[in-house]
């Protein structure tokens, strides 16, 4: 027994001394296979010639070759340009109005703010849900606006192709600009009140103020929504779905509805593959950097 | 106390621009509320009067015959118990998944900020770029493996996958407030011979309440709201509700009832909507700091 002593003990001590990296390993290993290991094994499937089950042979870039003469594809990113554009625009400018106007020393200020953010609270399944009833063309906002007596009014946006991506940004809007006050308005509260006073006593008027003094001190606030935005706008499956489910047809396809049919329903997956690397060199291009940056700047 | 606010001298322009300033307020609410009035209202009355009435008009016979269908009896593809069994799968599966990963997302967060070994930084960036991949990404490899594993459509796969994938946000919002942590007090608790796991358990968790809170709320809600995993690795009876209410929803047999529609979705949406109201704060650190900013 003495003699099994000293190892064990060396033992202990080495688990004692390793035991911060011993934790940490295993949850590192996850990510690397669950995160790395399969963006590898999608980015590979995206250069083989897979169809319905992934094969190994490799084809070049034949996939994105098929991809990218797909008209379908160009429908989905075409959309995905108008929806995050609109998205992030509505987004940002309601939510810095509302965030601006917030500010002044509202009484009920904690029950509007909660009023504003409960959206963001709900499912996007949920939300299209709501919507999908509202913007409905017969028994929705249309027959109640024709009975207010406009018998020839017609808002049907949700079953046209042309105009079925803008019922998506309506909802999406609805759903996401309450977090983007909330960000402002935290913003606006970090910024020392004294400038805004000496403003005041140079003579500014409100708009002055807040366009060319308080806005450009909380610029991080806008890169941050915008990534953000941008962010989810990009990964947004589900408000579509539950929406349009990308019709009427495939007019209101995005690139993660696209990648989502091809992948499970038309069992194309080096299609799908290829398309799911387009959509990360997309967010990567988007996120890396600001990461970098944000990562950077905490660290000072 | 200040006299912050674009508002400041009183005059009859004061009066006006306070009206003009509640008014536009007051019409941003009626907006925001509008879609779930008119959920509540539309899934009180009967289809009778749906058709009939306007969509934004408040129920003129109150009656719970939709939500009762919604609760038990409407139909999930072929089958017709209602979106209650699918509650319950939400429930298991949101339940081990979020404690899961929110007690190895504050571990990570502590060993890698209280305990800085080389690379320590490394790590941390590579995992946290996890938060940020579109899921796309991983949607076939994810199905190959569960399926290797046995756990292709079944309740367990999808927890495996939400801890996994939670995992990124769990240790970016614990390494966050251990890094405002003084390192003194570990120092302290390390001279008094304290061990990495009781420093952890007896120091850091209580310390972390706040913090717990923010990411079991962020998890919750974000699980919960799931759509894209639960459609992809789950099939019928395993679905979680946010499926099951898009099929209820998307069914296109017999006659559309809208009043149905509207409570599946008040009930599929309620558990996080509960969590906001009761934890709104709360709730929104968890917005904040998933921009990053901590």
């Amino acid at each position: 027994m003495t003699n099994g002593g000293t190892p064990r003990v060396a033992f202990e001590r080495f688990v004692e001394r390793w035991l911060p990296q011993i934790v940490v390993s295993p949850l590192f290993a996850a990510s690397l296979f669950f995160v790395y290991g399969f963006i590898a094994w999608t980015v590979y499937i995206s250069f083989t010639k897979s169809g319905v089950m992934p094969n190994y042979s490799l084809v070049g870039l034949l996939q994105y070759e098929r991809l990218w003469s797909t008209p379908r594809w160009y429908v989905a990113l075409q959309n995905l340009f108008v929806f995050t554009g609109l998205f992030i625009a509505g987004c940002l400018a309601i939510g810095m109005l509302l965030a601006i106007l917030l500010d002044q020393r509202i009484r009920a200020e904690g029950v509007i703010r909660t009023i504003y953010l409960y959206p963001m609270a709900l499912s996007f399944i949920v939300t299209g849900t709501a919507w999908k009833w509202i913007l409905n063309p017969t028994l929705g906002i249309e027959k109640f606006v024709q009975e207010l007596g406009f018998p020839d009014f017609s808002f049907d946006w949700l079953i046209d192709p042309h105009m079925a991506i803008y019922t998506v940004v309506i909802a999406g809007v609805w759903q996401s600009s309450g977090y983007v006050m909330a960000l402002f308005l935290a913003g606006l509260r970090s910024v020392d009140d004294e400038i805004i006073r000496a403003a005041a006593i140079d003579g500014a008027g409100p708009v002055r103020t807040y366009a060319s003094i308080v806005l450009p001190i909380i610029r991080p606030v806008f890169l941050s929504s915008v990534i953000v935005l941008a962010h989810i706008a990009i990964k947004s499956y589900d408000l579509v779905v539950a929406l349009t489910g990308g019709g009427p047809g495939y007019a209101t396809d995005v690139p993660a509805t696209f990648m989502y049919s091809f992948a499970f329903q038309r069992s194309e997956l080096g299609v799908a593959a290829a398309s799911a690397v387009m959509m990360l060199v997309t967010v990567m291009a988007i996120i890396v950097p600001y990461l970098y940056s944000e990562l950077r700047g905490g660290r000072k | 106390m200040s006299e912050s606010g674009i508002v400041r001298r009183r005059s009859a322009g004061h009066t006006l621009l306070r009206i003009l300033l509640f008014a536009v307020l007051g019409l941003f609410c009626f907006v925001y509320l509008m879609p779930l009035v008119v959920m509540i209202s539309t899934s009180l009355k009967s289809l009778a009067e749906i058709r009939t009435g306007s969509f934004i008009s408040l129920p003129k016979e109150v009656t719970f015959d939709a939500w009762g269908k919604a609760w038990s009896t409407a139909c999930v593809g072929v089958r017709c118990n209602g979106i209650e069994p699918y509650m319950w799968n939400s429930v298991v599966m949101v339940v081990p998944a979020v404690l899961i990963s929110t007690f190895l997302g504050a571990i990570n967060g502590y060993a890698l900020t209280k305990w800085r070994f080389r690379g320590a930084n490394t790590i941390f960036s590579l995992m946290l770029f996890g938060a940020f991949i579109p899921f796309q990404v991983v949607l076939l490899p994810m199905a190959r493996t569960l399926g290797y594993f046995g756990l292709a459509g079944s309740t367990y796969g999808l927890i495996l996958v939400h801890t996994v994938y939670g995992l990124a946000f769990t240790t970016l919002f614990f390494r966050n407030f251990f890094v405002s942590v003084s390192d003194g007090i570990v120092q302290a608790a390390k001279i008094d011979g304290a061990g990495f796991f009781p420093i952890f358990f007896k120091l850091m968790l209580p310390m972390a309440v706040p913090t717990i809170v923010v990411t079991v709320i962020w998890q919750f809600t974000n699980i919960w709201n799931d759509f894209l995993f639960g459609i992809a690795f789950t099939v019928g009876d395993s679905n979680p509700a946010t499926v099951a209410l898009n099929n209820i929803v998307a069914s296109s047999t017999g006659v559309k009832e809208y009043n149905v529609d509207m409570a599946a979705a008040i009930i599929a949406g309620l558990p996080t909507l509960l969590v906001y109201v009761v934890a709104g704060n709360y709730f929104v650190r968890g917005l904040s700091a998933g921009a990053v900013k901590g």
